[in-house]
């Protein structure tokens, strides 16, 4: 076996990693925003609607929940230009991550909504708040508040399936290493690299997440006793 | 020349579907196996066995599982494996799976009540034998829900693998779209198959969990 690593050929284009580092943080946090706000907006929808609609929204979800996220970018990318709808890949890709992205973030919100209590909503209500601010500070805040940590693993899992996208040609860090890798013809050194890049970037998403809970939610508060329960 | 999008070509892609199924349930089975035995190390007595499976499941669930699939594939290359697509393919899905499944099952294992340890091991039982006559017998009952569930996420990652030249749905898509032009069909297609895979063992995994919760609602 005379396989020797040879890291230094891979870090003479970190140029090249920067680039794609960047893109893959541009998409992550474009996917994860808007992701969670259509997300809560759809989850909030749901338990106000009336039925037929909150139909639809149930089977929005299941439907991007039973799919792969590749098959959705595709059909996005590939598919809408068919029906006249011509996107470029970056901006495929931030739709299709926060398409994929709302579906989950709608059945984790609405599992927090269904496990407040009615009581709760009783209370609020014969203490004269109006119906938008027992929604907001009764339904929703603890809701939020209870799935945060479910949020935060889906959010992370979101930034990682951003590699996908270099199935549809964004340059962002999957792909970048696959032009590093054609360039210099050390593959496994190469997906080491990107692969510790990726792990730091969870982990500081993991940790920017507790931290953003910790404010959101301070551990004096009810909230950040619900939010420490989820965990 | 441009094909139309037929009957053939409708049949092609639905009957690459198998290699979706098949490298699932390698992945599945293999990913299994070493999954349990991440699990057992992450509930282990010793110290840097806990450490080395928290590693792992660290590590894996950390990077995308695109990379995951790169690394297994020139890893085992570099070791001098020669392996078809397919075998490596199920190789990395199997990795993949192991890190999953052995952080559910340990969520599962240590939620069993630790009174539980105590009493077997008053007994006079064996670690094994607390194992297996006492602990995963109450594991198992709370672990299948999450595992179907994971199953779901498991079919749908297999799609990452048509980048090495697996044929299986979205590869065939790919070819048929080539061919045709007419990508939302033949996507659409794609998309039908697998939400006719998934959808059903998505209800199954609601079911159990309902099931299981059954005994407290209150």
């Amino acid at each position: 076996m005379g396989f020797e690593f040879q890291f230094r050929a891979v870090f003479a284009y970190q140029d090249l990693l920067i680039d794609g580092l960047w893109l893959t943080l541009q998409l992550s946090a474009a996917g994860i925003l808007g992701g969670a706000a259509v997300g809560i907006l759809l989850a909030g929808a749901r338990s106000l609607v009336p039925r037929p609609i909150g139909w639809v929204i149930d089977g929005y979800v299941e439907l991007i929940r039973n799919t792969p996220f590749l098959v959705q970018l595709l059909i996005i990318f590939l598919g809408l230009p068919s029906l006249g709808i011509r996107l470029s890949a970056e901006q495929a890709a931030v739709i299709g991550l926060v398409v994929n992205l709302s579906a989950y973030v709608t059945e984790i919100v609405r599992a927090g909504i269904q496990s407040v209590h009615r009581s709760q909503i009783e209370a609020g209500l014969s203490l004269a708040l109006t119906r938008l601010q027992v929604f907001r500070h009764i339904i929703l805040a603890p809701a939020i508040a209870r799935v945060w940590p479910a949020l935060t693993s889906q959010f992370t899992l979101m930034m990682l399936a951003t590699s996908v996208c270099s199935f549809i040609s964004v340059q962002e860090l999957s792909a970048e290493a696959a032009n590093i890798e054609s360039q210099t013809f050390r593959s496994f050194e190469t997906y080491i690299v990107v692969a510790v890049v990726y792990l730091a970037l969870a982990l500081l998403l993991r940790g920017l997440l507790a931290g953003l809970g910790a404010i959101l939610f301070p551990s004096g508060s009810g909230l950040g006793r619900l939010r420490r329960a989820g965990q | 020349m441009i094909r139309q999008f037929t009957e053939a070509e409708f049949l092609f892609i639905l009957t690459s579907a198998r290699w979706t199924l098949l490298i699932t349930v390698l992945a599945l089975a293999l990913g299994g196996l070493f999954g349990f035995l991440v699990a057992i190390a992450r509930t282990s007595q010793l110290a840097p066995l806990r450490a080395l499976a928290a590693g792992w499941i660290g590590v894996v669930q950390g990077i995308p599982v695109l990379i995951l699939l790169f690394l297994s594939y020139y890893g085992l290359a570099l070791a001098g494996l020669d392996l078809p697509p397919l075998v490596a393919a199920s190789i990395s899905m199997a990795l993949y799976a192991s890190a999953y499944l052995g952080e559910i099952w340990r969520g599962s294992i240590q939620s069993v009540p630790w009174q539980q340890w105590e009493a077997s091991a008053a007994l006079a039982l064996s670690r094994p034998q607390q194992y297996r006559y006492v602990i995963l017998p109450q594991a198992v009952k709370i672990v299948i829900p999450p595992t179907v569930g994971f199953v779901v996420q498991l079919v749908k990652n297999t799609s990452i693998v048509s980048i090495i030249g697996v044929v299986e749905l979205v590869r065939a898509g790919n070819l048929v779209n080539n061919a045709t032009f007419q990508p939302f069909k033949v996507f659409g297609t794609v998309a039908a198959i697998y939400f006719a895979i998934c959808w059903p063992i998505s209800l199954l995994a609601r079911r159990l969990e309902g099931k299981l919760h059954a005994g407290r609602a209150g």
